[in-house]
Parts: structure tokens; C-alpha cells; sequence
């Protein structure tokens, strides 16, 4: 029963999140958002699973594809489709868009669009907790592309030598834009981990949002005591790398893969659920779309505020 | 003669260096995918196989480093960056071995590389998809920059890239692939270091760099129905520069102004502008001046963008200001605008 409880909020913050991304996929054609969008449509499962697997105050630094993250993390709607629109109500009044999504009043520290870059900075957010004899931990979420990034495995050296409380979130959708991981990678990421001394799990049904929440709690306990931690989760990226059209017509892929996670998807499969919740998000949705709609775009005051 | 566009330009010169020179090999990541960085690669991995045009991992410091190895012992690579701040992270691979690797072998290996980035506006493409950093690597002796404005003068300029048997750093503004003009059909070279007229003019001169020369022209439009005669000179090769073509100009001109498309602190037009006061000090009519974007990281909304970028209208006032004319209102003409072309996402 406890259980069911869970399945429930973790499935409504799921389904919210990927209502958001088809309104920005219906709200696309018209050009008020202005900006790429690189949805996680698919992936929703991941950002819900870990996010609630976390603790409130724990920090989570991103990447562009992070609409889902900022959700889990208890993100403003209002504030994000603000943000989208280049609204002065936006969570970074326009300045940061779809690609750099920030909220650190709920913990997202960050998104970079620069494959990696955000990395590091949950290493050394990890070691100001240490420090200041805080119980929190820093969560770097990353792409399976960005591990081939030399800054991957300088950050999980560096965190492994200074035992700090971070825990690495590999996305894995198997895809870097048009790339399939086999052309990219020679290396698996546990074993890869294993030679730094850091334990690492790969769970394999990420679209098991209990599933993936419960390998975060257990990781995260390791993580707090002090221990780095890889956790990668397999995913699948349903849309294209960027925009919110398919991409199986750019015969890079098919959708067989796609085909096959979607009969496990909840979000598809538990119809009853999404009709019962439907109604009470898109309210929520709309309200969101309204206040962006009713935010005023910032001026040349705003252009030259906030660079130091 | 036919029309090409300038990523049929790009496009070309590999494909027909490559035939020529079988050393030569394009690589970066995406380059053999389907999307084909802006159609610049695209038929090339058909025609020349995996060995010849590759994916790379996203690694670009080792990649980069790779391709120096690679230039040292015989073979001639090309690699590309879909954007240049991407190409910021392989900046230790360029600017501490690449450019010096010549002068610390006394000369005894060359490095014939290419490194190609694109750069420009997008739209919402916020602070990390928009630099252009040309004077990051003007500053760096060793390195040849090139920023070809035109479909013609990209296609000869990069077949002499890639013969040149010196690094060089090639930028590409995203707008200008779709600009097309007459291009000759066979190879041939455009040496590099040698700018251009791209229009001659006796009022001022403004030099353009990269995208800004197509601004510059549309400005010039505007002002020749006031009567006011502007020249425009792209450098096309930023390092090495040709100086004396631009110092000639302004000493015809009396006055010059500089159109680039980035920073203007410490910027290349800085550059620009010292040599210039230098060498025409007492034939300059009115103080340089020098238009770039806004000294803040780029916005990703729309409004603070077209605060942010310079464009024709920009180069207008700044010629009007200089001639001590009176603003021309420019509601009735018809500016630039990419969403002809471009409706996102990226
Ligand atoms: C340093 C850098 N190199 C290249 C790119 C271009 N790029 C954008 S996203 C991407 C793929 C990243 O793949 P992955 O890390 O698996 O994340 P995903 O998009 O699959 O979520 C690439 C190569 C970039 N943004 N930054
Ligand atoms: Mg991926």
C-alpha cells in the first residue's frame, strides 16, 4: 500500500513532466519559444526516480536536456514556461531558456549545454559539504556521451581521492545527437569506475521509476556516508536530439527500439492512472502557459544587468 | 559558371582535395552523421569511406591532439567543431602544441591541419552557442585565421588551407551557408593573407569580418540613396592580415569603422583599430570606431538578443554618427532577417 502511495506521486510528476514537453511541443510551431529544446520525453522516468530517491536540500547539477530535472526537483512551472518564452518572470528572466535551466531555490544548481561541463561542479559542491560537515550530497547528471569527455574521468579521480559525497547520474539513451554509443565508446562504465574504487550501478529498466528511485536511495545512502557513486540508468530518447519532431525519417535509427521501451512505459501503458490525473496537471499546465503568456519581456536594462 | 552555396563551397574544396590528395581526412564529431554539420560533409563519407571521414568520440582535446600526430607523420586532417565554443575545450591542444610546434622543432615539422568551427547567431541559443572568438586566436603566433565571407572566396581559401602546410583555423558564420553565388566548378587557390574590396567607396571604409560584410553591404545600400559612398574591405584572413589593403582604404577614406561579429573589448577590431591608428594617424578625419555585440554573455531571449547583436542598422548610425548626419529613419527597409531561413531548433 505504501508502495502504491509512492507509485502514484512518482507517476504524477512523470506524467506532468511529459504533458509540459507536449505542450511545448504544440506551443513549438508558433514561435513563442524562442530557443532549441532538447526534450526527455522517454526519459521522464529517470529524473522522477532519482529526484525522489534524493533528499530535499541535495543538489543537482545538469545538462540542456533537463525540462525533466528542474520538474522532479520542484521547479516552478510558471517560472519555466516563463523561462521559455524569454519572459522577465522566467526562473533566469529569459536569460538562460530551455538549454540552462536553473533553480537553485529547489536545489537545481545548474545546465550546461557544453556536453560535461556541469560535472565537476558536483565534485566540488560535494566537497563543500564535506567540509562544513553537511549531510547533503551533489548529483552530476550527464548523457552516456559526455563520459567521453576527459573531465568525466578527472572529476570521478578526483572525487575518489577526496572521498566526497557525489553521485554520478549517467543518462543512458545509447545516443550522442546521431551517435550511436558503440562508434563513440571501448569502455564500460563499471569497470571504468572500478579502477578509481568507485562502486557503480547499472540498471538497466529505466522506465521502473520504484525501481530507479530504490537504486538512488541505496546509492545515496553510500554517497552520503562518504563513498562517490556511478549509477547509470538506461533510458530512451523517443524524440529527436533537438526540437520536437521524430527523427526515425533521418534513417540514423529505427523505432523498433523505441517501439519496445514504449509498451513498458508507464506513462503508456497505465492509461487508467494517466486519465484519473490528467485533468488536475493540465490545469496546472495552463495556469503555467497563462503566466508566461501575461509576463513582459525584459527590456535593455535587463541585458546588461547580472554580468558581474 | 554555376551557383553554390557556401556549404557547398566547404563542401567541394574537401571533396575535391581529397580526390587530389589522398592524406587528407575530415573527422569531429557528427561529421559522417546524417545532419553533416550544415550540409558541409554531406556525400563525403559515401564517397571516401570511414577511414577518410569519421565520427570522433566527444572528446575534442584528444581529438585535437590526434590530428596534430596525425599532420606530423604525413597525413593532412580536417576537423571540425559545429560550434566554436566547443572548440574551447581543445584550446590547450591548439594553443600550447599546435601553434608552437613548428618554432619548437626549429622548423623541422610542419603541422597541416585544419580546424574548422562555425560561430553565429541561432536564435535563443543563449551564452555557450554564439562566440566567435576570432581574436582568441589571432593572438596566438603560429596559428593562420581565415573567416571567408563569400562562397567563392570560401572555396579557394580552404583548398589553400588544406594544401598550407600550417595550422588554420577556419570560422564559418552559420548564416552565410546559405549564400549563394557563381563559383567556379574547378579547383583553385585563394592565397591566404590577402583581404578584399568586397565594394569600393570614398566616404568610409568599414571593415567587416565574417557575417557583419553582409550587414556592411546592406548598409551600404541604404547610405548610397543618401549619397554617402562607403567602401568595404574584408580582411577574409585575420592572421596572417593584410594590412596594407585595409591601411590604404583608410587613408582614402579619411575614416573607418569596424564591423565585427563579437566582443568588442579586446576584440580582433581591437586589433584592427590599433594598427589602423598606427599607420594612418594623420589622415584619419574622425576617431575609429568599432561595433560588436554587447559586453554581456549572449541572452538567450529575443529582445535582449537584437540588443545584443550588431547589424546593418548598427553600421548605419555608426556612419551617419561619423558624417555628422542626421539618423535616416529605416522603418521602410528591408533588413536581414534569418527567420527567412531558420525557424529553430537549433
Ligand atoms: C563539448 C561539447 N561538444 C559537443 C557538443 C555537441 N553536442 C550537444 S549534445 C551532444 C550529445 C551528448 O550526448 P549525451 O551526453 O549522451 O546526452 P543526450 O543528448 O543523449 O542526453 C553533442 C555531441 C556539445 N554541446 N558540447
Ligand atoms: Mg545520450
Amino acid at each position: 500500500m505504501k508502495d502504491e502511495a509512492i507509485y502514484r506521486r512518482l507517476f504524477r510528476t512523470a506524467l506532468l513532466i511529459r504533458l509540459v514537453e507536449e505542450r511545448i511541443i504544440e506551443l513549438y510551431p508558433s514561435d513563442k519559444i524562442q530557443s532549441p529544446v532538447h526534450l526527455s520525453i522517454g526519459q521522464e522516468a529517470v529524473a522522477v526516480g532519482v529526484c525522489d530517491g534524493l533528499k530535499p536540500d541535495d543538489l543537482v547539477f545538469a545538462t540542456y536536456r533537463s525540462h525533466g530535472f528542474y520538474i522532479a526537483k520542484g521547479g516552478s512551472l510558471d517560472a519555466m514556461f516563463a523561462e521559455l518564452y524569454g519572459r522577465k518572470g522566467g526562473v533566469s528572466g529569459g536569460k538562460a531558456g530551455s538549454m540552462h535551466l536553473a533553480a537553485p531555490e529547489v536545489g537545481l544548481m545548474g545546465s550546461s549545454a557544453v556536453v560535461a561541463s556541469t560535472i565537476p561542479h558536483a565534485v566540488g559542491a560535494a566537497l563543500s559539504f564535506k567540509r562544513r560537515g553537511l549531510s547533503q550530497i551533489a548529483v552530476a547528471v550527464f548523457g552516456d556521451g559526455a563520459t567521453e569527455e576527459g573531465v568525466y574521468h578527472e572529476s570521478l579521480n578526483f572525487a575518489a581521492l577526496m572521498k566526497v559525497p557525489v553521485l554520478f547520474l549517467c543518462e543512458d539513451n545509447g545516443l550522442a545527437v546521431h551517435s550511436h554509443r558503440p562508434v563513440r565508446q571501448s569502455y564500460r562504465l563499471a569497470e571504468h569506475a572500478a579502477s578509481f574504487g568507485i562502486a557503480s550501478r547499472r540498471l538497466e529498466e529505466g522506465w521502473d521509476m520504484l525501481a530507479i528511485r530504490q537504486a538512488t536511495l541505496e546509492a545515496a545512502a553510500k554517497v552520503r556516508a562518504g563513498e562517490p557513486f556511478v549509477l547509470e540508468i538506461v533510458t530512451s530518447r523517443y524524440k529527436e536530439h533537438v526540437g520536437v519532431g521524430e527523427d526515425f525519417h533521418f534513417n540514423y535509427r529505427t523505432s523498433d527500439g523505441v517501439d519496445a521501451w514504449k509498451r513498458r512505459d508507464p506513462l503508456i501503458v497505465d492509461q487508467k492512472l494517466v486519465a484519473t490525473l490528467r485533468p488536475d496537471i493540465e490545469r496546472e499546465i495552463e495556469a503555467a502557459v497563462a503566466f508566461a503568456e501575461a509576463s513582459p519581456a525584459p527590456g535593455r536594462d535587463e541585458l546588461l544587468a547580472d554580468v558581474i | 559558371m554555376r551557383k553554390l552555396d557556401y556549404a557547398g563551397a566547404i563542401r567541394e574544396a574537401t571533396t575535391q582535395e581529397m580526390e587530389r590528395d589522398s592524406r587528407v581526412f575530415v573527422y569531429g564529431i557528427g561529421v559522417p552523421t546524417w545532419s553533416s554539420i550544415f550540409g558541409t560533409t554531406k556525400g563525403i563519407p559515401e564517397k571516401f569511406g570511414k577511414e577518410r571521414c569519421f565520427d570522433t568520440p566527444i572528446s575534442e582535446d584528444a581529438m585535437t591532439g590526434f590530428g596534430l600526430g596525425a599532420a606530423i607523420r604525413g597525413l593532412r586532417p580536417i576537423h571540425v567543431h559545429i560550434r566554436v565554443d566547443f572548440m574551447i575545450l581543445a584550446t590547450n591542444q591548439l594553443i600550447n602544441m599546435v601553434s608552437n610546434y613548428t618554432y619548437s622543432t626549429g622548423g623541422k615539422l610542419k603541422v597541416p591541419l585544419v580546424v574548422r568551427a562555425v560561430i553565429g547567431r541561432g536564435w535563443g541559443q543563449g551564452a555557450q552557442h554564439s562566440k566567435a572568438l576570432f581574436s582568441n586566436f589571432t593572438h596566438i603566433p603560429g596559428l593562420k585565421v581565415i573567416a571567408p565571407t563569400t562562397p567563392s572566396d570560401m572555396k579557394g581559401m580552404m583548398i589553400a588551407a588544406i594544401r598550407d602546410d600550417n595550422p588554420v583555423i577556419c570560422f564559418e558564420h552559420r548564416w552565410l551557408y546559405w549564400a549563394e553565388e557563381d563559383v567556379p566548378e574547378e579547383p583553385y587557390e585563394i592565397p591566404l593573407g590577402v583581404g578584399r574590396i568586397l565594394r569600393p567607396g570614398k566616404d568610409v571604409t568599414v571593415v567587416g569580418l565574417s557575417w557583419m560584410n553582409v550587414e556592411a553591404r546592406l548598409a551600404a545600400d541604404i547610405l548610397a540613396k543618401r549619397g554617402v559612398s562607403v567602401e568595404i574591405v574584408d580582411p577574409r584572413t585575420l592572421a596572417p592580415l593584410d594590412e596594407n589593403l585595409i591601411v590604404e582604404s583608410v587613408k582614402r577614406t579619411g575614416r573607418c569603422i569596424i564591423a565585427d561579429c563579437d566582443w568588442v573589448d579586446s576584440g580582433f577590431s581591437a586589433e584592427l583599430s590599433a594598427r589602423i591608428n598606427e599607420k594612418c594617424f594623420g589622415k584619419l578625419k574622425a576617431p575609429v570606431k568599432r561595433i560588436g555585440f554587447a559586453q554581456t554573455p549572449a541572452p538567450t531571449v529575443r529582445e535582449l538578443e537584437n540588443e545584443f547583436y550588431p547589424n546593418a542598422k548598427t553600421i548605419v548610425h555608426a556612419v551617419e554618427d561619423m558624417l555628422g548626419l542626421e539618423a535616416a529613419n529605416l522603418d521602410g527597409e528591408d533588413f536581414f532577417s534569418h527567420e527567412r531561413r531558420f525557424r529553430g531548433p537549433f
